[in-house]
């Protein structure tokens, strides 16, 4: 039996400050793990295509022949099943989440990577160019 | 005989979140039927399951909801792993417990919020949500997201909860559950909102029963009905009685939501003691082959995916039965009766979730 | 694995559904769902019902274009499962208590899940 069970609570809150942030003039609260978007490494990525083939939102692509890697945020989850994935570490989760956009754009990398030269061997020359 | 109107409620609404429309019969104020339709999100995630290889639609799974998702999640991995005999480690199956359970918080978190501002009771609400904060924060430090966590895999998890982290959430339950009491008696005892609740909306326990309904709507009435007593994931070890109330109206459904916290809590605390040391994972080989049927627990009810695999790496089909359709001839029953301001109330006490219900 | 019940799935013949169904009911099973499922050319539809945690499921499989009747005269709840058989797979159900004809999902396509449905796919956007 209860008419003011709510009047503790209200007090209480009414001494201790809001809980939540203004957002985005304030950063979101973000933890160490945090999945907040794919952050990807030219330099490294040696173009094997497996973050795509496991991406199940089709959010990534890898041209192999003309260099290019790209993510579609707009599609992107941020599951992180890419970076888990990534045998050469070129794919690493932010904290921070992208900023919103009314425009799809769709993120576009060249591959850098150049295959390390190895004695006795003709040097490769695909991707000097980028 | 008063004249009979036709209102209709949704999908549009501003008490109600969720896109499901119903065509109220009106005798002056009073319901005298209802005719539901949902339909307004169907996005075709079953079918997914035919293009996506089975370890990455895991993913797609739990973005069937944005609520229950780890269960989602949980409910597709454990048929997945059935079907292909994998026993996942001890560790890993109270790590998915702790989570569930989590999720299972913020849910009934949410649901009682928005209850309160279906009742008009804002502050209540505010309250509710406030508390959630507190459960999304666990979820972000340990898995990463708030909501979706994306933790469950076939063959285990794919993430760890160090000691520490694991103390400090146990730590942070003693004040966790005092403040979910205080919020839970104004649920249970404040008069207003007894007044507003109790006998509206009632269905009794045969009803329930032969209508198929499940989940808070089911044992609101007086069924003890939980699959979490089967024993799945570490509820096995855990032990697990099912939270049953027997007056059947919103009032009752509200209180076993409200008595879920609480045992929740409870589960969370325990499996945080008791759980083992080991690996999380176990290497996932082969391709799945042969059908199951696999049922979970989800703050609204049971869940059913039944997964049809073909020996190839992706599924033929998956079925997925959500606790919010179980529970839409419940409610056609309930609303003849209520008054039309009483409406919003006895649809959210079903917690409709209707994104989950049309995949 | 926790759950170590077998689950029983008996395929049956759509002009005993209605016995099988009756006499799961007369035993206090509940209804949790039915589920169709689009194989190569026939449709398989499982009727699953539960008893204290044990799972019967009565299998029939139509071809597309036949008739199944209803079982909403026995389980009353069974209707949302046969209108969704009907809008999502384009199966006809006779004699449904509540029959939407074809309005509970009130979807951009007819009959989206149907396997004799042609042309959808190119619409798709996750090829």
């Amino acid at each position: 039996m209860g008419l003011f069970e709510m009047t503790k609570t209200v007090l209480r809150n009414l001494a201790g400050g809001p809980v939540t942030r203004r957002y985005p003039a304030v950063p979101a609260r973000t933890s160490p793990i945090t999945r907040g978007h794919v952050v990807f490494d030219p330099a490294t990525c040696r173009s094997c295509g497996i973050c795509s083939k496991r991406c199940p939102c089709v959010a990534l692509h890898l041209d192999k022949e003309a260099k290019i890697w790209e993510i579609d945020r707009m599609r992107c989850i941020a599951c992180g099943d890419c970076v888990e994935s990534c045998p050469f570490g070129s794919l690493t989760m932010e904290q921070d989440y992208l900023p919103p956009t009314v425009e799809h754009v769709v993120d576009r990398y060249t591959i850098t990577y150049v295959k390390p030269e190895r004695p006795a061997k003709k040097p490769a020359e695909e991707g000097a160019d980028a | 005989m008063p004249e009979r109107i036709v209102v209709p409620f949704g999908p549009q609404h501003p008490v109600l979140p969720e896109p499901i429309h119903i065509d109220l019969v009106l005798e002056d104020e009073l319901v005298v039927d209802a005719v539901p339709s949902i339909g307004y999100i169907h996005r075709g995630l079953e079918q997914l399951v035919q293009k996506r290889e089975y370890p990455e639609y895991v993913y797609v799974a739990e973005r069937i909801c944005g609520i229950c998702s780890f269960m989602h999640a949980l409910c597709y991995c454990q048929g997945i792993e059935h079907i292909m005999g994998i026993e996942v480690p001890d560790r890993s199956r109270y790590l998915r417990t702790i989570w569930a359970e989590y999720s299972r918080l913020h849910s009934h978190l949410l649901w009682l919020g928005l209850f309160a501002d279906g009742m008009g009771f804002e502050n209540l609400f505010m309250r509710s949500w406030q508390l959630r904060e507190r459960v999304l924060d666990v979820s972000e430090d340990t898995t990463g997201g708030r909501i979706i966590q994306s933790t469950c895999k076939v063959g285990g998890v794919r993430r760890d909860i160090g000691q520490e982290m694991l103390d400090k959430m146990h730590r942070g339950l003693d004040i966790f559950e005092e403040e979910c009491r205080d919020l839970g008696n104004v649920f249970l005892n404040d008069e207003t909102v007894k007044y507003r609740l109790q006998g509206l909306g009632v269905i009794s326990k045969e009803e329930a029963y032969a209508l198929g309904s499940a989940g808070p709507t089911l044992r609101g009435s007086g069924v003890a009905s939980d699959q979490r007593e089967t024993g799945y994931a570490a509820y096995g070890e855990l032990g697990y009685k099912a939270v049953v109330e027997t007056a059947g109206d919103c009032y009752a459904r509200c209180a076993v939501r409200v008595r879920e916290l609480y045992s929740s809590i409870d589960i969370i605390r325990r499996a945080i003691e008791e759980i083992p040391e080991g690996p999380i994972d176990v290497k996932v080989r082969g391709t799945p082959d042969g059908e199951y049927f696999s049922r979970v627990e989800q703050p609204r009810g049971e869940v059913v995916h039944y997964l049809l695999g073909n020996g190839t790496k992706h599924l033929a089909r998956a079925r997925i039965r959500t606790p919010t359709l179980a529970n839409v001839p419940a409610l056609v029953k309930m609303l003849p009766g209520a008054q039309l301001a009483d409406v919003p109330i006895v649809v959210l006490s079903i917690d409709p979730c209707i994104s989950c219900t049309e995949r | 694995m926790s759950d170590k019940k077998e689950q029983i799935i008996r395929e049956i013949a759509p002009g005993d559904l209605l016995r099988e169904v009756e006499a799961l009911n007369a035993g206090g099973y509940r209804i949790v769902q039915i589920g169709c499922t689009g194989m190569e050319s026939v449709y398989e539809i499982n009727y699953t019902f539960d008893k204290d945690y044990d799972l019967v499921n009565l299998r029939l499989t139509v071809e597309p274009g036949a008739e199944i009747p209803s079982i909403s005269g026995i389980y009353w709840g069974a209707f949302v499962y046969e209108n969704e058989l009907h809008d999502l797979f384009g199966i006809t159900v006779t004699d449904i208590n509540i029959d939407f004809k074809g309005t509970f999902y009130r979807t951009a396509e007819k009959y989206p899940l149907s396997i004799t449905r042609s042309g959808g796919d190119d619409s798709c956007q996750n090829v």
